[in-house]
């Protein structure tokens, strides 16, 4: 068996000095995609931004290995150049900053200098990937982020996905703020990357978003973990019964990060 | 507290041989004469925040050897490219060391009677005229130490007259080349548009870098008659031992119209005053102004803005970027005259540190004695955002490249609109070899 693209153990993160994951544990394999469910609160963005190395996120215990490499040990520029890629909940935005300036350093920043990606060549792969997300061509040259609607953000996203081609890409209720017809385009993005290749790690609340993307496994968080995990059943059975069927099985009361198991 | 007064070692005599030699006359002898003596009890400017009495403003050597160019061809390549390219017609002046060493201006121009030289060569051939401008309506050598020893000592600068009713309509450029470390450039532009006039003028402050211990003391005054227009552009980048003390003044008349874009890019110590006096009625001035402080520099920015003329407007619009420990004051000042009615004054000014050590201060003041103005200001100074940092960085952008990208969007909302296009891509270039 080949090594798996992320594999992660034990994992604790604390903000602020209060413990938010509690001991995670995942592995997801190239060509695998997973989904991660749970209630608001349970520590899954602030499982997504500590693996990607937001500065504000401790890591208190565990370990994370990126292909056989220590993740943890990495800065953030590091982790992305090796393949790790996050759509964010929340994506900041950069003033003065075109969105093409920024995507063709970050391609750029992959290369060796003397190598730089031709300026035609990003140009057309641009366009192409736009013109997939149903994105208009002026948001090449609008500033990252600066002004775009929620759903808007969401497909830049998903572009940059497209554009930068990681090994492993975390997405972070990339659905939240999409229309049904943003959903789909948004889907039809992350099908295109799939391959043997690319591993994936969904957060979402919504079944819907797994109907388009169809996952391998599906995991349940609460507590700061992973209290359940299965096949896409599982996102079914958690759509038409809410959590609260869950809860009563685990024996589980209150499932936000405050409270210990 | 006794502060040791800084005298500068050239006297008297050797004034009077100094100007002797250069042939200039009488009364700008006579100037430089009352200048030295002024400077001798006048206190140093207090610029507001920073400590300047042992930044060093005498200590240089003042006639230096410059070399004559027979061709802009013949300047080095990073000099050379500081040359706008856009304009065919090449009008020209380099002075290296201080003294003229090129000089190229249009058959066209000469023709329609605008002059444009070195201000030895104007005082030789132009008297009269330069007296007229010479420290009367925008600027005084009276007004502290600094002013005063400029005018004992200044050793060059450039002159340039448009008459009335000339339309210039190329770009007219003076590059400042400095090769001597200890050197002492005491420059003094004097630029006047006559009324219905109109011309773009853009100066370049260079230095090698190498280690010395020089001097710049810049003042330029710009003269704008009525109905004229002027666009000046300046790029300042002095070298890290090189003391600066840029004074650049404006006094607009009836309609007349004065758009600053200046980039301050100099590494070394830094003090500066921009001023416009907008004097005639429904007189527009803008200033558009970006620095970056770098190491551990001092820098003081003043912008001042002064309304007497009535339906007078002005804009100011101010970005600064301070790295590592560098440290800088930016004042921004709008005084509108009693008298000045239906005048509208804006500025704003934006500090983004990015270090932990860098300071940026950023105070807006707004002297309005008029009843009947619209005046508005908007100042801020900020760190850099690490989360920003943290997304540019997690796609794959190293943390270097990062911090350029948001200073290239921090200076950009000035740098895109400069109204000047050369100015534009040098400062851009500038930029670029500051933060790399
Ligand atoms: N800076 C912070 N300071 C204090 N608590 C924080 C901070 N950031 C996050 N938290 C807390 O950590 C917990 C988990 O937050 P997180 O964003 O990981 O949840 P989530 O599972 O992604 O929720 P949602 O589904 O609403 O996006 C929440 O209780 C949140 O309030
Ligand atoms: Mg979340």
């Amino acid at each position: 068996m080949s090594t798996p693209t992320l594999k992660i153990e034990n994992l604790h993160v604390a903000i602020e000095g209060k413990e938010i994951v509690k001991g995670f544990n995942l592995e997801i394999n190239g060509g695998e995609i997973h989904a991660v469910m749970g209630p608001n609160g349970t520590g899954k963005s602030t499982l997504a931004s500590a693996l990607m190395g937001h500065p504000k996120y401790e890591i208190t215990e565990g370990t994370v290995t990126f292909e056989g490499q220590d993740l943890l040990e990495m800065e953030v520029d590091e982790r992305a150049r090796a393949g790790l890629f996050l759509a964010m909940q929340y994506p900041s935005e950069i003033s003065g900053v075109t969105n093409a300036d920024f995507l063709r350093t970050a391609i750029n920043a992959r290369r060796e200098e003397g190598d730089e990606i031709p300026l035609m060549k990003f140009i057309k792969t641009l366009d192409k990937k736009m013109d997939t997300l149903d994105m208009g061509e002026e948001f090449a040259q609008r500033y990252l982020n600066e002004g775009f609607s929620g759903g808007e953000k969401k497909r830049n996203e998903i572009l940059q996905l497209m554009m930068l081609e990681p090994k492993l890409a975390i997405l972070d209720e990339i659905d939240s703020g999409l229309d049904i017809d943003a959903l789909k385009v948004v889907a039809k993005g992350v099908n295109e990357m799939r391959s043997p290749n690319f591993g994936c790690l969904i957060i979402t609340h919504y079944q819907r978003m797994l109907n388009y993307i169809k996952p391998d496994k599906v995991h349940v968080m609460m507590q700061g973990r992973i209290v359940k995990s299965g096949g896409p059943e599982l996102a079914e059975r958690l759509e038409a019964e809410g959590y609260d069927g869950l809860k009563k099985e685990l024996g589980i009361e209150d499932e936000t990060v405050n409270q210990e198991a | 507290m006794a502060t040791e007064i800084q005298g500068t070692k050239y006297d008297v005599n050797y004034i009077t041989d100094f100007s002797k030699k250069r042939n200039e006359p009488e009364w700008f002898t006579d100037i430089r004469k009352k200048a030295l003596q002024l400077s001798e009890t006048l206190p140093l400017p207090q610029p507001e925040k920073t400590r300047i009495v042992d930044w060093n403003f005498t200590e240089f050597e003042h006639d230096v050897a410059g070399r004559t160019l027979t061709s802009a061809s013949e300047l080095p390549e990073h000099v050379s490219r500081l040359v706008g390219q856009d304009e065919e017609s090449g009008n020209l002046l380099v002075l290296q060391n201080g003294q003229a060493a090129y000089a190229a201006l249009s058959e066209e121009l000469k023709s329609k009677g605008v002059i444009f030289t070195d201000i030895a060569t104007a005082l030789r051939e132009h008297g009269d005229l330069v007296k007229k401008y010479y420290f009367t309506e925008a600027a005084d050598y009276d007004t502290d130490r600094l002013t005063a020893l400029h005018a004992a000592l200044v050793n060059s600068g450039i002159f340039l007259y448009v008459p009335k009713n000339v339309e210039v309509s190329v770009p007219l450029q003076t590059l400042f080349w400095q090769e001597n470390p200890n050197a002492g450039l005491i420059s003094h532009s004097i630029i006047v548009a006559d009324n219905g006039s109109s011309v773009t003028y853009v100066e370049n402050y260079l230095s090698e870098k190498a280690e010395g211990r020089a001097v710049a003391n810049v003042i330029a005054e710009i003269y704008v008659g009525d109905n004229a227009r002027v666009q000046f552009g300046a790029v300042d980048n002095l070298s890290k031992d090189v003391t600066a003390y840029v004074n650049r003044r404006g006094y607009v008349g009836r309609n007349g119209q004065l758009e600053w874009a200046i980039g301050q890019m100099n590494d070394g110590n830094t003090l500066s005053e921009n001023y416009t006096a907008l004097v005639g009625e429904a007189s527009v001035t803008d200033t558009k102004a970006v620095s970056i402080g770098n190491g551990s520099q001092k820098q003081n920015f003043t912008n001042r803005i002064h309304h007497f003329g009535k339906h007078s407007e002005s804009d100011m619009l101010i970005h600064g970027v301070q790295r590592q420990q560098a440290n800088a004051i930016f004042n921004g000042i709008t005084k509108i005259e009693h008298g000045a009615s239906k005048s509208d004054g804006e500025q704003t000014q934006r500090v983004l540190m990015l270090s932990s050590d860098a300071r940026g201060d950023a105070n807006p003041i707004l002297l309005i004695d008029e009843d009947d103005v619209v005046a508005g200001h908007a100042a801020s100074v900020g760190r850099i955002d690490p989360v920003q940092l943290y997304y540019l960085m997690s796609r794959g952008i190293s943390k270097k490249e990062a911090e350029r990208l948001v200073i290239h969007g921090f200076l950009a909302p000035v740098v895109s609109q400069l109204p000047i296009e050369g100015v534009k891509e040098q400062l851009v270039e500038v930029i670029e070899g500051k933060v790399k």
